[in-house]
């Protein structure tokens, strides 16, 4: 990875930084925490999906494990909140590793890879929903105490910036990603898994590297839900909402592209937030505008945004 | 100076059946080090499945393969490209996505982990099989005949001592195969041993020191090319029961 390789990152984290400064009301601090978080999620998506080839409809399960492991850690075993942050993350690198193991083992691939990890977050769900661990049906609540040893500030703009580094940081690591061994032999993996094979790629094995540490990422975002709302329960955690957020993101603005899953949250809740406040907040036209602008980007090829606008600009 | 090793590659009465179908049966034969060998035969002899299982594709029902007398038998095929073996494919398998270059490199990146050591590589071996020109080129966009250098140079990459080459050149002109026919050679020259299924006769003729004859699963005939084509059996394997000797009687 050269410097000319970061620029571009470096670049979107110095202006996305300034935004506290001008925005200074809650509500759209509030919202453009959100958007990272989601943002974040799909990062983590678009590693196992967008360079793997590997759709999951579950990353619910990586996002709400490392989330109950963050909230569960401080409230039952009085861990400190960073360092339940961290197991967190490795609890659903773990988790991710485990799945991915058991169904690229099998040699499930497609929609029935699809399936069954949309079957092992629903599963959690359940799991999380019944279990006295986590609150049940109740839910677990992080006690307010806003003390930055804590991970709680009283200041949203500092949270702000901790989720844009943790952005950041996925940014640069996908990045990274790309210009390594791995990387290559993913995409090979993705393009033509026999044909990768032949050339000396231990498939089974980029794949679980690569949802190992596709968990990680999407883990961080939900580590970061639960320490900003302080608040989770099982349809939260392990609801197939954040596992679809974490795909469409990156299928819009371009999956197995750096930038892609960013611009993807960004434009999806940009324009949801944007309708809301237009027709007032009817539940669910949120979901209303996702389903079109899913159908209007996969209907015409090259099937996300950034293509549609290079191809646009070029026919004219 | 190292002797070359006959039985480089041998194979030990390999059989391989799918449900009913006998596809490969009781066949042996070998590979000598530094040699062109052929494998050629009928359509749906067994040629592509007796490849797939030296690459390590599909496991033998029964026999063994050796190299350089190593058990190699059912070893997936990512170790035995570590171990020196490559192949490659019938069908074209380029990575649609990639441009010729990141195709390379997906080979090259087996024996050099750092990325600008991996593209060098790559560099360098389509030098060899004449793409130099085509490096930033998407693969989906070559020709048959690009595409199927392309497959030749991936497999290069890996650093193989073993080239398995399934019909590379099925589907080129005459024009494209005369131009590849001597790529080919220099990959042997260089010190790879070449074993390849073909059916351009006009190539095996030219290319092969040795030729293993399969029909029907069974290894017919085996020798120079000059032997196999004047074998009776391989005869009328190719043109049905009786050819030999309709064709004897009217040279006569």
């Amino acid at each position: 990875m050269s410097t000319r390789d970061l620029v571009p990152i470096l670049v979107f984290a110095a202006v996305a930084a300034l935004l506290p400064v001008f925005v200074t009301a809650n509500t759209w601090l509030n919202f453009a925490v959100f958007t990272l978080i989601i943002c974040l999620a799909a990062q983590g998506w678009n590693i196992l999906g967008g360079y793997g080839g590997q759709y999951s409809f579950g990353h619910a399960a990586f996002f709400g494990t490392a989330a109950y492991a963050t909230a569960i850690l401080q409230v039952r075993y009085g861990v400190n909140p960073y360092l339940g942050f961290g197991f967190g993350i490795a609890a659903a690198a773990v988790v991710g590793w485990i799945i991915g193991a058991l169904s690229f083992r099998s040699g499930l691939r497609g929609s029935y890879f699809a399936l069954v990890t949309l079957a092992f977050a629903e599963v959690f769900r359940v799991l999380a929903n019944a279990s006295e661990m986590t609150g049940g049906a109740a839910g677990i609540l992080i006690r307010l105490d806003v003390r930055p040893e804590n991970f709680q500030f009283a200041s949203r703009a500092t949270f702000y910036w901790i989720a844009l580094a943790l952005v950041v940081a996925a940014l640069v690591v996908t990045r990274a990603l790309e210009r390594s061994r791995l990387g290559a032999q993913l995409v090979a993996v993705r393009e033509n898994e026999s044909a990768a094979r032949a050339l000396g790629v231990d498939a089974l094995q980029v794949k679980l590297s690569a949802i190992a540490l596709s968990a990680a990422i999407t883990g961080a975002a939900g580590a970061l839900y639960a320490q900003y709302f302080l608040y989770l329960d099982a349809n939260i955690a392990y609801g197939t909402w954040i596992s679809v957020e974490a795909l469409l993101a990156p299928i819009i603005g371009g999956a197995g592209t750096v930038f892609g899953p960013v611009l993807g949250g960004i434009i999806l809740h940009g324009l949801s937030e944007f309708t809301k406040s237009l027709v007032g907040r009817i539940p669910g036209v949120d979901l209303v505008i996702f389903g079109i602008l899913l159908i209007v980007v996969v209907r015409f090829p090259p099937r996300e945004i950034p293509g549609l606008i290079r191809m646009w600009r070029g026919r004219r | 100076m190292i002797k070359p090793d006959p039985a480089f590659l041998s194979v030990h009465s390999v059989s391989k059946r799918f449900g009913g179908l006998l596809a490969v049966s009781d066949a042996s034969f070998t590979v000598a080090e530094g040699s062109i060998t052929g494998l050629i035969g009928p359509n749906g002899a067994g040629k592509t499945t007796l490849f797939a299982i030296v690459s390590g594709f599909e496991k033998p029902t029964s026999g063994n393969v050796l190299w350089r007398g190593e058990e190699i038998t059912g070893r997936p095929p990512h170790l035995l490209a570590r171990d020196g073996i490559a192949r490659t494919f019938q069908i074209v398998q380029p990575f649609a996505g990639l441009s010729v270059r990141e195709n390379i490199a997906v080979g090259a990146f087996l024996r050099h982990r750092r990325r600008a050591e991996a593209i060098a590589v790559a560099e360098q071996v389509a030098e060899r099989v004449g793409l130099s020109r085509d490096l930033d080129k998407p693969a989906a966009a070559l020709t048959v005949a690009g595409r199927k250098r392309v497959e030749l140079a991936k497999a290069l990459a890996t650093g193989p001592k073993l080239l398995l080459l399934d019909e590379v050149l099925a589907g080129l002109n005459p024009s494209e195969v005369r131009d590849i026919v001597p790529v080919i050679r220099a990959i042997r020259d260089g010190g790879i041993t070449v074993f390849m299924i073909e059916h351009v006769m006009q190539a095996v003729m030219n290319l092969c020191e040795a030729v293993h004859v399969l029909a029907q699963g069974r290894i017919i005939a085996g020798g120079t090319p000059a032997q196999v084509v004047r074998d009776p059996a391989v005869v009328e394997a190719y043109l049905g029961h009786g050819a030999a000797t309709r064709l004897a009687g009217q040279h006569a």
